[in-house]
C-alpha cells in the first residue's frame, strides 16, 4: 500500500498544455475519482500516474519514490481499462496469470491467487473461456480479477463502467466500493459521470479543461463549491445561478428583488443556490414563473424563469404537486444555501 | 411498406461485365484450356505430328527425376522466401509500429520496392552481385568468401531467394503493420503493466494476435514464388547454373519455348495449375472461418 503525490504535474502534447500544475495528496488507502467533462485530461493525469504517458514537468511519488522515469511494469501498479483490454487470445485464468507468470511466481502460488480473485468476483465458472465469449460484465469482472491478482499498490481504473448498462454500473459501482474497502489499496479512478464520482470517492479531483477545480470530499464539494463550474457540475438536478449586485450585506437580483446575506463584497457576482435549497415562502423575495414540472413521484421539479427576467430557475418540491404553467410561486433559501462566486472569474467568493 | 427498386432487365450489365468476361475468357479460360489440350498430347521433335497419349506426358514427369528434384527444389525456393521475406518484414513492422503509430512517411517508403518490376528487382540484384563488378562480392573477398554465381549453384539460389525475398518484403511490411496497428493499443499496455518487456510483449501479445495474418502472407508469399518469380530468376540466373535454380515455373518455359516439348511443358503447367488452386481454396476457407485465437 502507498500514498501517491502529485507536484506541479504538467503534460503538453506539441506545443499544447494539456494538464497545468496539477498538485494533490493521496492518503495510503484512499478512493479516489478524477471527475470532468470529457478530454478535460483525466485518462491523461491517470496515464501519467501509471508511466504509459511521459511526464513534461513536475514530479510523481508513489509512496516515498519519485516514479516520473519508471516503467510502468516497476511502479508496482494495476489498471482497468475502459476497453477491458483483456488478451483476446487468452483464456481467463491465462488473462489474470499473466502478470504472475511473468513475475516468475511458483505454479502454486498463481493456482491459489487466479482461484481466490475468480471466487471474490464470481467468475470461477468462466476460467477456461476466452474473453469473446463473456458478456461485457463479465469482461469486466476478469479484468478487475487481473489487477487484483498481482496485489499492486495502486489500482488504477480508467472509466472502467462506462461501457455497461446502467443497471449493471450501478451494481459493479458499488462492487468496486465494497472491493476497494476489503483490500484497501488506494484507488485512483476515473469518471464523467458526477453520480459515480459522488458515490464512489472518498475525495473528489474535479478536472476542467487541464486545471484542478477543486479537491475535497463529496460533502465539500456540494456544500462549498470552490468555483461555478464545481457547482454547476456535481449535484442533480444542477444548481440555479442568478445574475445578482453585491451590496455589502445584501444581494440584489435582476427585477430589484432583494436578499439578505451576509457578504462584504460589493459590485457584479453570480448568485447559486440549489434547486433543493429553494424554500417556498408566500413573502420570498425570489419569483418563479412556472414552465414545465418534471414530476418525479418522490419530489416535483418546478422548471421556469426568474418572474420578469428571461433567466432559468429551478426549484424542487416535496411529492407530487399540480401546478399551471404560467403560475408565479415565491422562494427564499436560507443564508448558508446561498453561494457567491466572482461574476469574472467564476471564483467562490466568501461564506 | 418497403418500396423495391427495380431496374428494367437490359442489356446494360452484360456490356459492363464484358469486357471482364473477354479478359477472363482471352487470357486465362482459352490458354489454360489450351495447354490442358495440350498436356494430353504428344509432339514428334521436328513439330509435324501429335499423337493423343492420354496421361502419359504425367507419367513421364512423375518418373523424371530432374522433374522431382525442381518440385524439390521449388519447396525450398519458397519456403526460404517466404520465411525470409516475412521475418525481415515482420521485425521491420514491429520497429516501425513502436516508434511511427500512425505515421505515412515510412510505409510509402517501404512499399516502393514492391512497385518495382520483377526482371528489374532482378537485374539490380544481378549488378550488386556481379562477380568483376559487382560492390558485394568486393566486399566479401575481403571476408574471404569468393563469390561467383555463375559457377556456384548454392550461390545461386542464395542470390535469387535474396532477390525475391527483397521484392515481397514491402508487401509483407504493410500487411504485418496494418495487423499490428489494429491490435488495441490498451491490450499491449495492459502487458506493459503487467511487467512484460518489448520482447515479451512481441512474443506473447502482438504475435499470436496477428497470426492470421502470417498465414495469409505465407499463401500469398508461396505463391508468389512458386509463379511470380519467373522475371527474377530469368534476369538473374536463368535457371543456371546447372539446373541449380530451375524452380517448376522456369522449367515449364524451358522445357515448352527452349526445349520445344510442348506436351511436357503443359503437363507441368497444369500442375502448378492444380497447385495454384490449391492454394488459393486453402486461403479461401481459412478466410472465411476466420480468426481462431
Ligand atoms: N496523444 C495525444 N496527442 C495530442 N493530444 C492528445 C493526445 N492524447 C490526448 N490528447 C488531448 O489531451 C486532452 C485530454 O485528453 P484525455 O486525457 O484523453 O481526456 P479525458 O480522458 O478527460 O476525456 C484532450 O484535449 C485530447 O485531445
Ligand atoms: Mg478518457
Amino acid at each position: 500500500m502507498a500514498s501517491i503525490t502529485l507536484e506541479n504535474l504538467t503534460k503538453s502534447y506539441g506545443e499544447t498544455e494539456v494538464l497545468h500544475h496539477v498538485d494533490g495528496h493521496i492518503e495510503d488507502g484512499e478512493f479516489i475519482v478524477v471527475v470532468g467533462p470529457s478530454g478535460c485530461g483525466k485518462s491523461t493525469l491517470l496515464r501519467m500516474i501509471a508511466g504509459l504517458e511521459t511526464i513534461t514537468s513536475g514530479v510523481v511519488r508513489i509512496g516515498e519514490r519519485v516514479v516520473n522515469n519508471l516503467e510502468p511494469a516497476q511502479r508496482d501498479i494495476a489498471m482497468v481499462f475502459q476497453n477491458y483490454a483483456l488478451y483476446p487470445h487468452m483464456s481467463v485464468r491465462e488473462n489474470m496469470a499473466y502478470g504472475l507468470k511473468i513475475r516468475r511466481l511458483p505454479k502454486s502460488e498463481i493456482d491459489r491467487r487466479v482461484r481466490e480473485a475468480a471466487e471474490i468476483l464470481e467468475i470461477g465458472d468462466y476460467l477456461d473461456r476466452k474473453p469473446r465469449q463473456l458478456s461485457g460484465g463479465q469482461r469486466q469482472r476478469v479484468a478487475m480479477g487481473r489487477a487484483i491478482v498481482r496485489d499492486p499498490q495502486v489500482f488504477l481504473f480508467d472509466e472502467p463502467l462506462s461501457n455497461l448498462d446502467a443497471k449493471l454500473r450501478v451494481q459493479m459501482r458499488l462492487e468496486i466500493r465494497k472491493l476497494q474497502r476489503r483490500l484497501g489499496v488506494t484507488s485512483i479512478f476515473v469518471t464523467h459521470d458526477q453520480v459515480e464520482a459522488m458515490t464512489l470517492g472518498d475525495r473528489l479531483m474535479v478536472l476542467n479543461a487541464g486545471y484542478v477545480e477543486q479537491f475535497g470530499t463529496p460533502i465539500e464539494l456540494y456544500s462549498r463549491p470552490a468555483s461555478l463550474f464545481v457547482a454547476g457540475f456535481i449535484g442533480s438536478p444542477a444548481m440555479n445561478f442568478l445574475p445578482a449586485q453585491a451590496e455589502g450585506g445584501r444581494l440584489r437580483l435582476e427585477g430589484g428583488a432583494t436578499l439578505a446575506c451576509d457578504t462584504a463584497s460589493r459590485g457584479p457576482v453570480t448568485l447559486g443556490i440549489r434547486p433543493e435549497h429553494l424554500v417556498a415562502d408566500p413573502d420570498g423575495p425570489i419569483v418563479l414563473r412556472v414552465d414545465v414540472l418534471e414530476q418525479l413521484g418522490a419530489n416535483t421539479l418546478v422548471h421556469g424563469t426568474l418572474a420578469g427576467t428571461r433567466t432559468e430557475l429551478t426549484a424542487s418540491l416535496d411529492g407530487v404537486r399540480q401546478i399551471a404553467t404560467g403560475d408565479e410561486i415565491a422562494f427564499t433559501a436560507a443564508g448558508e444555501a446561498l453561494h457567491i462566486f466572482d461574476r469574472d472569474s467564476g471564483k467562490r467568493l466568501e461564506g | 411498406m418497403i418500396k423495391r427498386v427495380h431496374f428494367p432487365p437490359g442489356v446494360l450489365p452484360y456490356l459492363l461485365v464484358a469486357p471482364q468476361v473477354a479478359i477472363t475468357l482471352v487470357f486465362f479460360i482459352w490458354p489454360a484450356s489450351q495447354a490442358i489440350y495440350q498436356s494430353f498430347l504428344l509432339e514428334d521433335a521436328f513439330g509435324l505430328s501429335t499423337e493423343f497419349v492420354w496421361l502419359e506426358n504425367f507419367a513421364a514427369l512423375i518418373d523424371d527425376p530432374i522433374y522431382l528434384q525442381s518440385f524439390g527444389r521449388t519447396i525450398f525456393f519458397s519456403a526460404a522466401v517466404a520465411g525470409l521475406s516475412m521475418s525481415f518484414a515482420l521485425v521491420l513492422a514491429a520497429f516501425a509500429d513502436r516508434v511511427v503509430r500512425g505515421a505515412t512517411a515510412y510505409r510509402t517508403l517501404l512499399i516502393w520496392p514492391y512497385a518495382v518490376a520483377p526482371v528489374l528487382a532482378g537485374a539490380l540484384w544481378v549488378f550488386m552481385f556481379n562477380p568483376t563488378l559487382g560492390i558485394f562480392p568486393y566486399f566479401l573477398g575481403f571476408a574471404g568468401v569468393k563469390w561467383n554465381h555463375y559457377l556456384s549453384g548454392n550461390q545461386a539460389m542464395l542470390l535469387v531467394i535474396m532477390a525475391a525475398a527483397w521484392k515481397q518484403v514491402a508487401y509483407n511490411f504493410l500487411f504485418y503493420l496494418a495487423a499490428m496497428q489494429s491490435i488495441p493499443r490498451s491490450v499491449i499496455e495492459a502487458a506493459a503493466i503487467d511487467g512484460a518487456g518489448p520482447f515479451r510483449r512481441f512474443r506473447d501479445i502482438i504475435f499470436p494476435l496477428i497470426s492470421p495474418t502470417t498465414f495469409f502472407l505465407l499463401v500469398i508469399n508461396a505463391i508468389y514464388a512458386f509463379f511470380d518469380t519467373f522475371g527474377i530468376i530469368h534476369a538473374v540466373t536463368q535457371g543456371g547454373p546447372a539446373n541449380a535454380t530451375t524452380i517448376l515455373v522456369y522449367k515449364v518455359y524451358n522445357d515448352g519455348f527452349v526445349g520445344l516439348d510442348l506436351g511436357g511443358s503443359a503437363a507441368q503447367s497444369v500442375i502448378l495449375m492444380i497447385l495454384v488452386i490449391g492454394m488459393t481454396v486453402v486461403q479461401f476457407r481459412y478466410i472465411e472461418k476466420r480468426v481462431e485465437y
